[in-house]
């Protein structure tokens, strides 16, 4: 086995064995203590409640996740969007700069209660502009930055070669600030996620076709904490699992140039 | 002697000065007339303004006073070389030097013998896929030349090229420049800090003092071309190198 290839291994080994041990620590407490369901329930259980409620914890993280991609595609395009029209004006930037900030630092759970009020008819709608602004900030800010990353020397030969305004986008910036602009997708990804979760907490438990967090509440509200334990189970792996296909995106698209998506030379 | 605004071909530098935000006074009272054909090396120490003469008459920088006349056209016909290679890390060597036909509306598909040819003078032929990332320092340069050849240009720039390089490289390349300047009769402007190179490729030898740079001394190099490694051992490149040494301490 040569050296890439064990440390290939280890990388699944060690974090899958220290799983292991967190949950049979858990759930070996959970027998020794005696600890009832209701307090604390022990791994075996919340694997049986997610195997029993999996159909219909599927259909609500159905919900949550139409919202998850619709809030990050929203990020995506409009925060590429208004990336490229800082971009374009210094004056646009200056203006309206802060007020991304502002969205981006206010805690969405006191702007959501308002969103929420002000599209009472539109739900599905409410909740998605709330996780919009959650998940656009990173999108804006980096590709904003690599738009104005671009080589100082490539600007001059651009120049130098008469290209216009539309050609030193197209052929030099957007291609220097796609490393920035999918690094800031893959936050974004986690955030959208976040925010539709927070967005369905804040709007309460009504309403016919819910989310997965209206169903954390309600299995808090009744004590089923097992169920709760299998929705957040249920989560945190969507979770991973945009992470994970959003990197495999990125490497695809520029694993071959740069650096960041380079196998090390050691 | 001929006055050499009386030829149209002639690029003449008038007075040129450059004064930055910052108070710098980068060049002042530069006069220069490059002739077609001239092999012509701006030498002088780290900050006598070469690169930003040479920038000015790439057309880059705008003089602060002063004027410059060129023969008609010659500014849609110039090929630039920097310091680094200033290549496109997501593009192949192929589409870096695509680049300057591609800004020029030029389709791929028209241009593929241009640029192919473009990638052989410099002996690159067979690296048209790969990725800079891939290519060393040496042939990094050599692809970035490429570009600059591309286009035909009839006035070349090039701003230290070879700095970076190792000295084997660089004595390669310096070889390599010469058969292409001579094979395509261009008129070259060359920035350098090193007097071997300034004496091995140049016709010329303009020698400038720092701050603010000026012109000190104008030398014409008379050794013949074709040019080859084993002048550099000849008693008459000796010679001039100590001489332009000479006007180079002078002048600093």
């Amino acid at each position: 086995m040569n050296p890439s290839q064990s440390d290939r291994l280890i990388r699944i080994v060690a974090p899958v064995f220290v799983g292991v041990l967190v949950v049979a620590g858990w759930q070996a407490v959970v027998w020794l203590e005696g600890i009832p369901p209701y307090v604390l329930p022990g791994p075996l259980l919340v694997g049986s409640t997610l195997w029993h409620d999996g159909p219909s914890l599927l259909g609500s993280l159905a919900v949550t996740l139409r919202i998850t991609v619709a809030a990050l595609a929203a990020a995506v395009i409009l925060g590429a969007a208004i990336a490229v029209l800082f971009a374009q004006s210094r004056l646009l930037e200056i203006s309206l700069f802060p007020y991304a900030v502002i969205l981006q630092v206010t805690p969405i759970v006191a702007i959501a209660p308002l969103i929420i009020i002000w599209l009472k008819d539109e739900i599905f709608l409410s909740l998605l502009v709330c996780a919009w602004i959650v998940a656009f900030f990173p999108v804006v800010a980096n590709t904003t930055l690599g738009l104005k990353s671009a080589d100082r020397n490539l600007i001059d030969l651009f120049r130098l070669y008469g290209a216009s305004r539309w050609q030193r986008l197209r052929h030099l910036q957007i291609p220097t600030a796609l490393p920035y602009f999918l690094s800031g997708v893959r936050i974004s990804g986690g955030l959208a996620l976040i925010g539709a979760v927070v967005a369905e907490f804040v709007a309460g438990t009504g309403g016919a076709d819910t989310g997965l967090a209206s169903r954390i509440l309600e299995a808090g509200y009744r004590l089923e904490f097992a169920r709760q334990f299998a929705a957040l189970l249920l989560l945190a792996g969507t979770g991973v699992a945009i992470f994970a296909i959003l990197s495999w995106a990125s490497r695809r698209l520029i694993g071959h140039w740069h650096e960041s998506a380079l196998p090390g030379e050691e | 002697m001929a006055n050499p605004e009386a030829d149209a071909r002639v690029i003449a530098l008038h007075g040129i000065g450059k004064s930055f935000r910052n108070g710098v006074e980068a060049l002042a009272g530069i006069e220069l007339a490059v002739a077609p054909g001239d092999f012509v090396t701006l030498l002088g120490p780290s900050g006598c303004g070469k690169s930003t003469l040479l920038r000015i008459i790439a057309g880059l920088v705008e003089p602060s006073c002063g004027r410059i006349s060129y023969p008609d056209d010659i500014l849609r016909r110039v090929g630039f070389v920097f310091q680094e290679p200033t290549l496109m890390p997501w593009a192949t060597a192929w589409d870096n030097v695509y680049l300057p036909l591609k800004l020029a509306g030029e389709r791929r598909h028209g241009v593929g013998d241009r640029v192919s040819r473009a990638l052989e003078a410099v002996g690159l032929d067979g690296f048209a896929d790969a990725y800079p990332r891939q290519l060393s320092g040496g042939m990094r340069m050599r692809v970035s030349i490429a570009r600059a050849l591309v286009t035909d240009p009839q006035l070349l720039l090039l701003d230290e090229p070879f700095a970076a390089l190792d000295e084997f490289t660089r004595f390669r390349l310096n070889e390599d420049l010469l058969r292409l300047w001579q094979e395509r009769r261009c008129t070259v402007v060359f920035v350098t800090h090193s007097v071997f190179e300034a004496v091995f490729l140049s016709s010329r030898v303009v020698i400038m003092t720092p701050r603010p740079g000026r012109v000190a001394a104008d030398c014409a190099i008379d050794l013949p071309y074709p040019r080859a490694r084993d002048l550099r051992t000849s008693p008459e490149y000796a010679a001039y190198c100590r001489r332009i040494s000479g006007l180079l301490d002078r002048a600093a």
